[in-house]
């Protein structure tokens, strides 16, 4: 049953799967991402309480959504990795570090943005802009962490507990919003029951979600397949690789 | 590099784990056998443990010279200066945690033993602890009083430190642990560790500025011991991992 699983556990595999498969990720991610950007910024109404200025949200919430989102990526291939000594996981891991801390720090900076005429301030110690800020922190630890060890196994494993023991930070942020009072905006789209949020404004917010999701696999795909010739660069499929013959 | 301790047979914890043959040793004699030869390295190498405490004691002494000696803002501040100075100290002191037994091979010795590495690291952990957490919330009484907290928070601080810095300890192990014998493992290692430490810090410094505006700080306290029960059951396992992964890269 798990023997499609096993292909996974292939380099030469995925690397032929990311080269067919990411063309149309990152063609489906440039499409969405334009109709949602359309839709967000022209089409939307302007707020009935912050006027324009809320736009930025269809920047700002996908932002912070996938700088969770690849941290739980990164993690759960880690744990693969630690359990079944999965190489695959490991390159996965890696390569979406600074994906998502860029994801991150574009969450905080557009957040800030933000901020400053809605609440007055650039910054406030809240609960969800410290956890966030810790997200950054845990992030910056990872690749700290692996560049700092010589040995690479050694270093992927190290990186790999390191990725398993933040993860913990997750669920923090995100229940921040209901454990303490603060200045951020509780769950819209999230919560059970009718929605807080007008349809016009979250169907832009939901395509530009998965435009992200999409910019994410794509850059991920890309990422892993220079991993897979960083550590197997030696190897007989590679020297066969049709964009080989033009080096 | 031997230490004199490497002939000692009661500190030569190499050999006393050998001498049991293949058995794995109970959880409690291992725990004390560990924890008795901890102590006595500790001891014969005063300087470990008292640098950290005496960091302690600075870094706080600069902050009424940093921040002006107001006696209403020192008093304002010194539940988050106490608490960031523990912090800090806790830190600094991790880097010895297994940085001599990882020097002279002792600590290879415990990986490829076969008792339970967690355990190792625990007792490794408490003895820390004892030298480095209980010294500081010894002295924190006296920096209380230096930084003007009230009174009615001393109780408070002195509890929330008890059970914080065993915390602290706890998860800069893994830190400590990960970073196995790497050059800048001291900046690494509190690079890693100070995200993770995070809400014990919060909830250690609230629970002191709740019982300096003589608010109840039991509610804190209480989640600092859930955070100490966390980390209590799974640094232990989450060091031993990254020590084997250490000792394993690092010949």
């Amino acid at each position: 049953m798990f023997k499609w699983l096993h292909r996974f556990g292939s380099a030469p595999f995925v690397y032929r799967l990311a080269t067919v498969v990411s063309p149309w990720l990152g063609f489906a991610c440039l499409v969405i991402m334009l109709a949602g950007l359309y839709l967000g910024l022209i089409v939307a109404p302007a707020d009935y309480e912050q006027g324009e200025s809320y736009r930025i949200i269809y920047v700002h919430v996908p932002a912070a959504i996938l700088s969770m989102f690849v941290y739980v990526v990164m993690a759960v291939s880690s744990a693969i990795f630690l359990i079944w000594r999965m190489k695959l996981a490991d390159i996965v891991a890696q390569a979406s570090a600074p994906i998502g801390a860029s994801f991150t720090f574009l969450a905080l900076a557009t957040g800030s943005l933000w901020g400053k005429p809605m609440w007055g301030t650039w910054w406030i110690w809240d609960g969800r802009l410290t956890s966030e800020l810790v997200l950054l922190f845990l992030y910056f630890g990872y690749m700290a962490l692996r560049s700092a060890i010589e040995h690479p196994q050694g270093a992927a494993r190290a990186a790999a507990v390191l990725a398993v023991v933040g993860v913990v930070n997750i669920p923090i942020i995100h229940y921040s919003v209901e454990w303490w009072s603060t200045l951020h905006q509780p769950a819209t789209i999230t919560k059970i029951g009718k929605p807080t949020i007008h349809r016009s404004m979250a169907i832009p917010l939901f395509l530009m979600i998965i435009g992200f999701q999409l910019l994410y696999a794509y850059v991920l795909l890309l990422r892993t397949k220079i991993g897979i010739l960083q550590r197997e660069g030696r190897a007989a499929w590679v020297a066969q690789l049709p964009e080989m013959s033009r080096v | 590099m031997r230490s004199p301790d490497q002939h000692d047979p009661e500190v030569s914890g190499s050999q006393a784990l050998a001498s049991n043959g293949d058995a794995a040793m109970g959880i409690l004699s291992l725990l004390v056998m560990m924890c008795r030869r901890e102590l006595l390295v500790a001891i014969r190498n005063p300087g470990q443990w008292l640098n950290p405490v005496l960091f302690f004691v600075v870094v706080v002494s600069l902050f009424p010279l940093g921040v002006g000696p107001s006696p209403a803002t020192l008093a304002l501040i010194a539940p988050g200066v106490l608490w960031v100075s523990a912090l800090l100290a806790v830190m600094l002191s991790l880097d010895a945690l297994y940085s001599s037994d990882f020097a002279d091979g002792t600590l290879e010795q415990y990986v490829l033993s076969g008792q339970s590495l967690s355990l190792i690291v625990l007792a490794k952990v408490l003895v820390h602890w004892m030298l480095s957490g209980i010294p500081l919330l010894l002295l924190s009484p006296l920096l209380a009083m230096l930084l003007h907290l009230p009174g009615s928070a001393v109780g408070v601080l002195m509890l929330s430190l008890l059970i914080g810095s065993l915390t602290l300890s706890l998860i800069g192990s893994i830190g400590a642990a990960l970073t196995l014998g790497l050059n800048q493992a001291g900046v690494l290692l509190s690079l890693l560790v100070l995200p993770l430490t995070v809400p014990v810090l919060i909830f250690g410094s609230a629970a002191v500025s709740a019982a300096a505006s003589d608010l109840s700080a039991t509610g804190q306290l209480w989640l600092l011991a859930a955070l100490l029960a966390l980390a209590a059951s799974l640094a232990p396992l989450t060091a031993a991992t990254a020590l084997r992964n250490g000792v394993a890269s690092n010949p």
